[in-house]
């Protein structure tokens, strides 16, 4: 029901941990299946330099925090609010229909955690 | 390659190889049609019957109580649809628990539709049902009660006998779905007090697509197919001979190994249960602690989700099922875990692992050993 794809990055989660002193923390929930996740990113002028992502959820849900993490990784702030959760399953070859509302949590956890850093930018 | 372990036998086991060789003759060699008069269909015809007494004999009903299904679904639509259509005029109100298979809830849901009154009754903690609250819920309308003999997915084996003995006091038609039981547990129709009995094959290691309803003698009912006169009228359609024929063999396999194999069996699940209470903390198990199914495993585990230890144990060889909301495909946890009280979060992490005939101590010290590091895998990642 996966693809090849999905089903690596499942196996092979990449960016999985926490970082000390993130600039922004984004935490999603899924009410209606009960996953959850949460993207950490740190950030060097306008560029994301890293992020790191912890899951907990099905295959889809790993998967598509595990790709969302490495299509973010070097992007600048702008392009971040670009990812939606269309092109995170389009780079993972696609998701079964019942699956699409995972790839939302990894949308939702990664523009919650560009907000977060946002916020504390404008504050201080 | 990964060796391959089997431990999902409720959703169906493989074929007995000597079931496979006792249908072989009846697809090329004895292939007429049971119906026909020549040598070629008596003979078909008269090891369909050898085996409907082989079905009947298990269970202690007369042969000519046995009408031979496609399988489960179609027993529990049969039962279902065919006593209440043929007894509307005496009443329109049906009782059957929230826990059965979908083969029972859409059913009765169909029925509902074309004017049933449906009570789907509650059941406790550990998915046992109480009779009394059948009593209380038996109307002057109920015409049909149907409740599960073990469930399929916590295990849980059911206190029909008296709920039968209710039945029968008020004269009303009780059916049981007996397909995770039939060749798994002593059945006896007169002890159970049922008139009607659902079994499928494939989960008695026969092949798929055979199944049977056992109907009392006297039981007023309507077919739900319509056609030729099979089966004494109540089931047309030329029969599926060569699965009849497994499905008989592999029931008089199931009766001669079932004391032993029962004790085996339930030895291991023993031994599973233990290991995992041992060795993972967070974890409950469902279903009744002791009258339950001898091959049932169903746990729920905190902070994992099921469908990503059925992906990482599919990795492992190992096969299991679970009812995660995420495994459904329909959004919901499964409807037996939210009915004995799990809240959804929690049956998210739920795990179920049916054993075999072949499942030996070796394989549940594997399955022990990987479900842990799996745990430990995904804990590791969780956001909670």
């Amino acid at each position: 029901m996966y693809s090849e794809k999905v089903m690596e990055h499942f196996a092979n989660p990449r960016n999985v941990g926490e970082i000390e002193n993130p600039d922004g923390v984004g935490v999603a929930g899924n009410p209606i299946c009960g996953d959850v996740m949460k993207l950490l990113i740190k950030v060097k002028g306008d560029t994301i330099i890293d992020v790191k992502f912890k899951t907990l959820g099905c295959g889809a849900a790993i998967a598509t925090s595990s790709m969302v993490t490495e299509m973010v990784k070097g992007k600048t702030i702008d392009e971040a609010l670009r990812i939606s959760n269309k092109t995170v399953a389009e780079a993972l070859d696609g998701l079964p229909p019942i699956k699409m509302h995972c790839s939302v949590l990894a949308e939702q956890a990664l523009h919650a955690a560009v907000k977060d850093y946002l916020g504390r930018k404008n504050k201080s | 390659m990964v060796k391959r372990i089997y431990l999902d036998h409720a959703a169906t086991t493989p074929t007995d190889p000597q079931v496979v060789e006792a249908m072989l003759p009846y697809f090329m060699k004895a292939f007429g049609n049971p119906s026909t008069l020549y040598s070629l269909g008596r003979e078909a015809k008269a090891a369909m019957e050898e085996a409907r007494d082989k079905v009947a004999f298990s269970i202690g009903a007369r042969s000519e109580e046995i009408v031979f299904t496609s399988g489960g679904t179609e027993a529990n639509n049969f039962a279902l649809e065919g006593v209440t259509f043929a007894n509307e005029r005496k009443g329109s109100h049906i009782i059957t628990t929230s826990i059965e298979h979908h083969a029972v809830l859409e059913t009765c849901k169909f029925l509902e539709k074309r004017g049933f009154k449906v009570t789907y009754l509650p059941v406790d903690e550990y998915g046992l049902v109480y009779p009394e609250d059948v009593r209380k819920a038996i109307t002057d309308k109920t015409i049909l009660i149907s409740v599960m003999h073990a469930n399929n997915e916590v295990g849980t084996i059911e206190p029909i006998a008296e709920v039968g003995k209710i039945a029968r006091e008020k004269e009303i038609y009780f059916h049981t779905d007996a397909v995770q039981t039939a060749g798994a547990i002593p059945i006896n129709v007169d002890e159970l007090n049922v008139d009607l009995l659902s079994m499928s094959s494939h989960k008695l290691y026969g092949p798929k697509g055979i199944g049977a309803l056992y109907i009392r003698k006297g039981t007023r009912m309507i077919p739900l197919l319509h056609g030729g006169e099979q089966e004494r009228k109540r089931r047309a359609g030329t029969e599926n001979v060569p699965g009849i024929i497994g499905f008989g063999k592999a029931m008089e396999i199931a009766q001669a190994q079932m004391e032993q194999k029962q004790c085996q069996i339930a030895n291991l699940r023993d031994k599973l249960i233990k290991g995992l209470f041992e060795r993972i903390d967070g974890i409950r198990l469902n279903g009744h602690p002791l009258q339950r199914l001898p091959n049932n495993v169903s746990v729920c585990i905190e902070g994992v989700e099921g469908e990503a230890m059925l992906l990482n144990l599919d990795m492992k060889g190992i096969c299991a099922s679970s009812g995660s909301a995420c495994t459904s495909g329909s959004l919901e946890p499964s409807h037996v875990l939210l009915a004995i009280g799990v809240p959804s979060q929690v049956a998210h992490g739920s795990l179920r692992f049916t054993l075999g005939r072949a499942t030996k101590g070796e394989d549940i010290d594997y399955v022990l050993d990987v479900v842990v590091e799996i745990v430990n895998k995904l804990w590791a990642m969780s956001a909670v």
